[in-house]
Formats: structure tokens, C-alpha cells, sequence
């Protein structure tokens, strides 16, 4: 017998564990459940961190656990627990089922098995071998962090690198049965600069999915250059004055707006909640014809990619606005059930002691037709957002985001940095007023929390001109 | 594996692997939470969790760490094993020990510890607190964000030197927040959180009435000039800016170069003689209290600015022996420890000093801006540049009439804020982070789309 034929009373990874996953969801199903869903995960990461010349933290950690997910009509009840065998597990779908108040065992779905495992790993299982050593790492962010030494105005020099390895079992009762591996590495550069009364910061941060050579490949004297000279531009830079004005976006995360202000309205969570005002949009008009956007996990190398998400279905390219009209929302299965909306491949959690929900993964105002300096030379008064900061959405849409290297546009041209810049609107309102895409498209990587926790994606968008936009100052 | 029995593994997988020093920190808990949606259950959740980080210390006295919620036979040794491998990169440049206080006596304080009521009680609650909201006025159409959880936890310290420490307590938490909806108005909306050591311990119906009071007195709005404003602090909204610029009292962002004070900031004058300012997590209030840090240092109550000046920072085990101090019992057990404030009290002092007593929240009548609560905190707050940029939730009182604010933000210098406080209100108000009296500052920016 192979040894992946084995039957355990205890999920093992790499082994065969159908018949054990079947007699679990056949339980839950016997009890009396819509839906039995269970996902398994084990994980083992490493974080890196290097300050001025030396290594002061490198944090390895390892864990597993289970989060069983139990529909009856349109409720859920969700249980995770870090006990993986037979008994463990059963006990949670035994404990899903009595909060779901579940008695009626007379009217029971039907569960065929599970189909054939759908494995996307095979090629993925050497990863663990691949990926850079926490010596080699070391080395390398020693390296950077000396790289952001270049004058003595720079008083705080950080580095930090951290490495997920994720390895998921999917199986329902609708016969989905997948595993998968999940690789994601990224690297932040930190500095603060110093002169007098004069302060500024500056950080940036790189990542990728699916590439365990990418943290060697990274170009660490072009990121320290980058982030040494977005401090000493903003060293000495004034205060913006606050007021309405156009604004100039820069490429990568300047879609974070995007994503935080409009994205997560169109997750059909915010249906289900009835947060979003897109809610009956679909096939109107709610942006700006230059804007088309995105939403997709299928990027080679992305942050936010996936070969299948978090129940069992492989991703899709889904344009959520075309030409300006809303054309789809993000839905995972409890959307797709309770909104009505077909799920798009987006059902997303942090990890096992989060049930999936409907969340973006690499997420862009697609390109236009204009160069950077066509967006800028269009402005005589302006502001040109360089690098955004982080932002919030409140409950009513209202968004507000901070920028971190901002600069005048006067005549059509830069001009001085300014800080202290934020910028404030509600995404209904802010939608319309893009009226200019560049042609200059790139992604960056970020992570986003939400109601399934924190989840890897990329933001993106060309250069894009707002017409009006309120910005906060002093 | 109970505490006592995980401490013995964990001795015994060390011994077996010679390794001589050693601590760590778990903790195992259990979780219930309901959200509702109009009546009907949307989500019903438990967890068991449980989470071990174990520090091994080398021949060369470096620390490795690692963190797993494996806490079988196998995990233990798999997490040491890990543990020593990274202490090959321990931190040379700063050595860390045990705390000298870890095996100190902690005083005996009563541990409050409650029951699980269930889950289905608490979707009962749940959804008769939703329908009471929503019956509370017209305009309240739904909760959008709702929950009530109950959470059971134990947590343990011990060290290769004898130490060991542990308690168990349980918390509740209750959240609604509202949305209200007008004809031709923009939709508004507010909330109210509350705690208690047990679901039947949450006051529910005064959750239910400051949602419902905060929701409706934001339907009527405007949007508000740009300019500088006198501005009066909820307790709530002090308290997280003073949370957000809490580098300034930490020993750890000091060493770091990311806070605004150094190493010689102690006694610097930050504020009106009359602010004081403490760190109290063991405060009778606190539900969330601690009785010791990650390290077992034991926690106690730390007075950070005495009469306007800068008295003591917070420290770990590390800072305090770098700043020739004793641990104050606000670690954070990690390959860096962390350090962190447990739970801040803001007072007035005895005397008024220079304050303007006139200034009352619920009497003024002149022009000032009451900022209720303070938000995007992560995104708006430069703490190693001493700058802050935030939205807000608040009103604008003019002419004897108080209009809600659309949208705005406040922004400044923490150092100009603390300066410019011009009163601070005698009476004090818990909230979830701490307690504080309202507190009137003058002249910050206030960006408007009027």
C-alpha cells in the first residue's frame, strides 16, 4: 500500500484523507446541514527583522487547524479549532450544528462524495526547499538596511521580510475536494530623517506569491535609493494649505483609494449588509468613462493571486466597472446564496479561525490612453500625490486617506513638496470626477483587513486625474 | 495539556535537547460570537484556540523564539528546536534576560470570571437589542455592524528559572452600530461598544440607547468651514490620540529613534501643570486587566506625566536594564519584545493652574467643534513625527445650536495639542481604552468641504 493511501483518524498533510473528510461531512449532512464545508490549514512562516546594522528580531512560526462552515437555509455556523483528529473534528461539526439550532434531520441534502482531489501543490511542494534561507535573508537586509545609510540626516533605518507558507485542504459536501500550497514573501524598508526641528519618514514594501527566488531577485539598492529620496524630499516640506483641488494619483499604491473606497463596496458583503450604495447600480453608470476596473487572481507572481481560493473554486478575472458602468460584484458562496450574486473565486479568509468572505485579490483601475505629464500639464492649481499612506472607509462610504510625499502643481508643472496632506471624499462622489487614466499601470502589494481578517492583495492603477477632491491640511 | 503539565513538557523536551534556558507564554481560549441581520442569525461562531511562544537562549546567551499553536508532544519539541536554530540570530547588539520581577508575589486582586451563557442566549440578546435600536426612531433602518461575543481564556508565564504565573477570566463584548436614513440626506451612522467580564454583565439597554442617541443626533448636518477651531475632546477621542502618540512615554520606541522624547525626557514639560496622566491596567474599570505582562512582570499602575511634565516611561525587561530602571510590567513576549500601554487614566490635578474652568462641554455657548471619536488612526498618525491628520465623528456648537459635522478632518502636532490645552473638565468618563474627563484645546486645523 502507498503510504498516501493510509487511512488516519487524524488529518495528515500530503496523505490521502478523502474517506476521513467524507465521513465528517456525512455527519454534519446526516445532522441535518444545507452545506458542510471544511477547510484545513498548516502554515509555517518566518519574519526577519534588521535595524540599522544588525538582525534584532527573526521569528519563525508553525501551527494547523480546522474552520468547519455549517448552511442551514440561509444562516451559517462557523467553528475552528486547532484539534485535527476524527473525534476533534466531528466534535465541531456536532457544536456548528446545535448553534445553528438544527433539529429538523427529516429533509436531508444529498452528499455524493468528493470528486477527484483537484491538486494544485504538486509543482508548489519543493517551495519549502527554495525559498531563501534566515541566513541568506539576513545578509540581504543587512545589505539594504546599509544601502538607506546615506547621510547623517537619517536617524532610523529598518528592514523586515516575513515568509507564509500555506498549505489547505478543501472539501464540501457539494464535492469539492482541492489542496493547494501558498507562497507569499515581502519586504519593507523603513527610514526616519532627521535635521533640527525638521522630521520625515519614508518606507516602502515589495511582495509576491508563488516565487520562492523573488526575495533574491529584489533590486535592494533601488528600493533604499527610493525611500532615501522620498525622506529627503519631504524633509523639509511645508504643510499643505487644505481646500478642493484636482489631484494627480501616481501609479501602484496610489490605488490603494480605489480599493479601499469603491472595492470594498462592491464585495457583496456590503450588499448583504446593505452598506453599499452600488447595491442596485449594476448596469448604470457610477464612474467616470475612463474608468474600467478590475478585480482578479490571476496575475503571475501577484500578491494577491491564488491558483483556488479559500472554497475550493479557481479564481476569475472579473471587471467590475467597464467604461465606467458597474458591470460585477465580488461574491463568495454565502454572497452568492444570500445576495444572488455567482461567486467570482474571491471566497477569502487570514486562516483557518476565519469562514471565507467575499474579498479582493489583485484589484486595478485598468490603463488609459494618457502619459503622466498629459495628467500633470492639465492643472494649473493641484496637488500630485506621490506615495499614498494608509486610509479608512466609514460606515457610510466616507473615505479618508493620508499622503505621504505629496507636491504642488502649479502651471502644470511640479512643484514644492508638501506634507500633512490628506485626502477626503465619498467614493460615489469621487467616482465620476476621474476623468483622465495614464497609460502607466503597475501593481503593488498590500494587505487588507476585513471582515475574514487580513488577506494578501495588490492595489493598482495608471497616473489618474480627479478633478476635484477635498484635502485636508492645515 | 493543562498549564502546569505544558510547563513540565516543555522542561522535559529542553532538557532532552540541552537546552538550559528557556520561557514562554500560552494561551488557550475559547470564543463565542452571534452576529444578526433583521431579526435573523447571520453568523454564528466558536473557536478553540491555543497559542505557545517558547524563547530558548543559546551557549552565547542569544535568544530564538518561535510561536505555534502545535502544543502536542511533538509540537513542543519541533517549537524548541526552531526556537534554537533562530537564536543563531539572536540580537547581538542587545542582550535580553528574564525579568527580575517574574517570580515576584502578585497581590491578590479578585478575578472575575463568568459562565458561558451560551450561544443561543446570545442571539437571543442579540436580536432583541437589534429590534429595540431599530424601534428607537424612524430613521433607524438597520445595524449593519452588530455582534456579541463572549470570550474564556487563560494565560500562563514560565521560565527555566522557576517562574510561573498564570490566570483565567473571561470578557463580553457587545457592539451596534446603527444606520439612519433620511429622504434626499446622506445616510449616517454611529455606534456604541460595551464590555462586561459576562454577556449578562453588558449593560445592554444603555449600548442600545448611545447608538441610538449618536446614530440620530448626526441626521442633521452640515458641512463645516475650513479654519482653526476650539476644540473640546469626547474622553473617548483624548484618549486615542493619547494612545496613538504613546511612543512618547516608551522606553522601546525611545531606544529606537521612533518617538519624540530620549533618553533625557524625563521631567520634560509637555502640558499644563494640570494633566496628569497614568497607566493604570489593574484599574478596577478595566475589564480587560492584566495581572502581568509577557515577560511575568507584574503590572501597576504608572504615573506618565506628573503635572504636566514627563514622570516615568514604560519599559520591558531590556529597556529598563538599558535606562537603569526596574520593569514596569508592559512587555510583550517576542524575538523583540514589544512594549505597549495597558490603560490610560487622564486626571486633572488639585489645582487649576492656568485653566479655563468656564469651559464646559454641556454649558458653553460660544463657537467650538466636540470631536466624539477619532478614526483612521493607523493611516492618519505620524507617531515618530509627532503629526496627525484624522477624520472624525462630531459636531460644530454655534449660537447656542450644535450641527453635526459631514465629513472633516482634524489636524496637528501633538506637541501643539498638549501645549494648547486650555481646560480640563473635572468630571471623568470610562471607556473601552481608559478613562478621561473631557479636555478643551485651542486653535487646531479643521478641514471642512464648506
Amino acid at each position: 500500500m502507498l503510504s498516501s493511501q493510509i487511512k488516519s483518524n487524524e488529518i495528515v498533510f500530503g496523505c490521502c484523507n478523502k474517506d476521513l473528510l467524507e465521513e465528517i461531512i456525512y455527519y454534519g449532512i446526516g445532522l441535518g446541514a444545507d452545506f458542510v464545508e471544511i477547510f484545513i490549514e498548516n502554515t509555517d512562516n518566518s519574519s526577519v527583522l534588521a535595524e540599522e546594522d544588525f538582525i534584532t528580531s527573526v521569528s519563525p512560526s508553525f501551527g494547523r487547524g480546522a474552520g468547519i462552515r455549517i448552511f442551514k437555509d440561509k444562516k451559517d455556523g462557523f467553528v475552528s479549532t486547532n484539534d485535527l483528529s476524527k473525534n476533534g473534528l466531528m466534535r465541531s461539526v456536532s457544536q456548528a450544528i446545535e448553534m445553528l439550532d438544527i433539529t429538523d434531520v427529516k429533509k436531508r441534502e444529498e452528499f455524493n462524495g468528493l470528486n477527484k482531489l483537484r491538486d494544485y501543490s504538486l509543482s508548489k511542494k519543493k517551495w519549502i526547499n527554495e525559498v531563501p534561507s534566515i541566513h541568506e535573508i539576513s545578509e540581504k537586509l543587512l545589505l539594504s538596511t546599509n544601502s538607506l545609510k546615506k547621510n547623517n540626516k537619517i536617524i532610523a533605518r529598518k528592514g523586515s521580510y516575513s515568509r507564509n507558507l500555506q498549505e489547505v485542504i478543501i472539501a464540501s459536501s457539494d464535492g469539492t475536494y482541492a489542496c493547494d500550497i501558498r507562497l507569499h514573501q515581502t519586504v519593507g524598508l523603513n527610514v526616519i530623517a532627521n535635521d533640527a526641528q525638521y522630521r520625515s519618514s519614508g518606507s516602502r514594501r515589495f511582495g509576491s506569491s508563488g516565487r520562492p527566488n523573488e526575495f533574491r531577485l529584489w533590486d535592494h539598492e533601488k528600493a533604499a535609493n527610493d525611500v532615501f529620496e522620498s525622506s529627503m524630499n519631504m524633509l523639509y516640506a511645508d504643510y499643505v494649505d487644505a481646500g478642493q483641488m484636482p489631484v494627480v494619483l501616481a501609479n501602484k499604491f496610489g490605488g490603494v483609494i480605489f480599493h479601499e473606497a469603491c472595492g470594498h463596496l462592491l464585495e457583496t458583503t456590503q450588499i448583504e449588509r446593505g452598506t453599499t450604495p452600488f447595491e442596485n447600480k449594476l448596469n448604470e453608470k457610477i464612474a467616470h468613462e475612463s474608468v474600467t476596473a478590475i478585480d482578479e487572481g490571476i496575475s503571475e507572481g501577484s500578491f494577491g493571486s491564488l491558483s483556488v481560493d479559500d472554497e475550493g473554486m479557481e479564481p476569475e478575472k472579473s471587471v467590475l466597472i467597464k467604461d465606467g458602468i458597474l458591470k460585477k460584484f465580488i461574491s463568495d458562496r454565502a454572497g452568492e446564496l444570500r445576495t444572488g450574486h455567482k461567486r467570482t473565486g474571491s471566497g477569502r479568509r487570514q486562516n483557518y479561525s476565519f469562514a471565507a468572505a467575499s474579498r479582493m485579490r489583485n484589484t486595478y483601475i485598468a490603463k488609459g490612453d494618457y502619459s503622466k505629464e498629459d495628467l500633470i500639464n492639465s492643472i494649473s492649481d493641484g496637488l500630485y500625490c506621490k506615495s499614498m499612506g494608509g486610509g479608512s472607509v466609514g460606515a457610510t462610504g466616507q473615505f479618508n486617506f493620508a499622503v505621504e510625499e505629496g507636491y504642488l502643481i502649479k502651471n502644470g508643472k511640479l512643484n514644492s513638496p508638501v506634507k500633512g496632506a490628506t485626502l477626503i471624499g465619498e467614493a460615489k462622489e469621487v467616482m465620476p470626477k476621474i476623468s483622465m487614466c495614464g497609460n502607466d499601470l503597475e501593481l503593488a502589494p498590500g494587505f487588507c483587513g476585513s471582515i475574514s481578517g487580513s488577506v494578501n492583495v495588490t492595489v493598482g492603477q495608471p497616473h489618474i486625474k480627479v478633478d476635484s477632491i477635498t484635502v485636508g491640511g492645515r | 495539556m493543562n498549564s502546569k503539565e505544558i510547563t513540565t513538557q516543555i522542561s522535559q523536551a529542553a532538557n532532552s535537547l540541552n537546552l538550559r534556558k528557556w520561557d514562554y507564554g500560552a494561551s488557550f481560549s475559547n470564543d463565542y460570537s452571534v452576529q444578526v441581520d433583521k431579526g435573523e442569525a447571520k453568523q454564528l461562531k466558536a473557536s478553540q484556540k491555543q497559542i505557545l511562544t517558547i524563547r530558548v537562549w543559546n551557549q552565547s546567551n542569544l535568544v530564538g523564539i518561535t510561536t505555534t499553536s502545535d502544543i502536542s508532544e511533538s509540537g513542543i519539541k519541533k517549537a524548541l528546536k526552531q526556537a534554537n536554530i533562530a537564536s543563531d540570530f539572536g540580537n547581538k547588539n542587545e542582550s535580553t534576560e528574564f525579568s527580575p520581577l517574574a517570580k515576584e508575589p502578585i497581590k491578590d486582586k479578585e478575578v472575575k470570571k463568568r459562565s458561558p451563557v451560551g450561544i443561543k442566549k446570545l442571539l437571543t440578546l442579540l436580536r432583541e437589542a437589534e429590534v429595540k435600536l431599530i424601534e428607537s426612531h424612524v430613521s433607524i433602518k438597520s445595524v449593519p455592524y452588530n455582534g456579541l461575543s463572549e470570550t474564556f481564556f487563560e494565560r500562563v508565564y514560565a521560565n527555566s528559572d522557576g517562574a510561573f504565573r498564570s490566570y483565567s477570566k473571561s470578557q463580553a463584548a457587545l457592539y451596534l452600530y446603527a444606520r439612519a436614513e433620511e429622504k434626499d440626506q446622506k445616510p449616517r451612522s454611529s455606534g456604541s461598544v460595551k464590555l462586561g467580564y459576562g454577556a449578562d454583565d453588558i449593560d445592554i439597554e444603555s449600548c442600545i440607547k448611545e447608538a441610538s442617541n449618536k446614530t440620530i443626533s448626526h441626521l442633521n448636518y452640515s458641512p463645516i468651514k475650513t479654519d482653526k477651531y476650539l476644540i473640546c475632546f469626547s474622553p473617548e477621542s483624548f484618549l486615542t490620540i493619547i494612545n496613538a502618540f504613546s511612543s512618547m512615554f516608551n522606553a522601546r520606541s525611545i531606544i529606537d529613534g521612533v518617538s519624540l522624547s530620549n533618553k533625557n525626557s524625563i521631567g520634560e514639560k509637555l502640558s499644563t501643570e494640570a494633566l496628569n496622566i497614568y497607566d493604570d491596567g489593574l484599574h478596577e474599570k478595566n475589564i480587560s486587566s492584566t495581572p502581568f505582562d509577557g515577560e511575568g512582570t507584574p503590572t501597576k499602575r504608572l504615573c506618565l506625566i506628573n503635572r504636566g511634565r514627563i514622570e516615568n516611561f514604560i519599559h520591558s525587561e531590556s529597556t529598563a536594564r538599558i535606562f537603569n530602571t526596574t520593569p514596569t510590567g508592559h512587555a510583550g513576549l517576542g524575538s523583540k519584545v514589544s512594549v505597549s500601554p495597558d490603560w490610560i487614566v487622564v486626571e486633572k490635578s488639585e489645582e487649576n493652574f492656568d485653566l479655563k474652568t468656564s469651559l464646559d462641554h454641556s454649558t458653553h455657548e460660544g463657537e467650538f467643534v466636540y470631536i466624539e471619536e477619532l478614526n483612521a488612526i493607523h493611516a492618519g498618525v505620524r507617531a515618530s513625527q509627532g503629526s496627525f491628520s484624522l477624520p472624525f465623528d462630531g459636531w460644530l456648537y454655534k449660537n447656542g445650536k450644535k450641527i453635526s459635522i459631514e465629513s472633516a478632518t482634524v489636524a496637528g502636532d501633538i506637541k501643539y495639542l498638549l501645549k494648547n490645552i486650555v481646560n480640563i473638565e473635572s468630571s471623568q468618563e470610562v471607556t473601552t481604552s481608559g478613562i478621561s474627563p473631557h479636555i478643551w484645546v485651542d486653535e487646531l486645523s479643521i478641514t471642512g468641504d464648506a
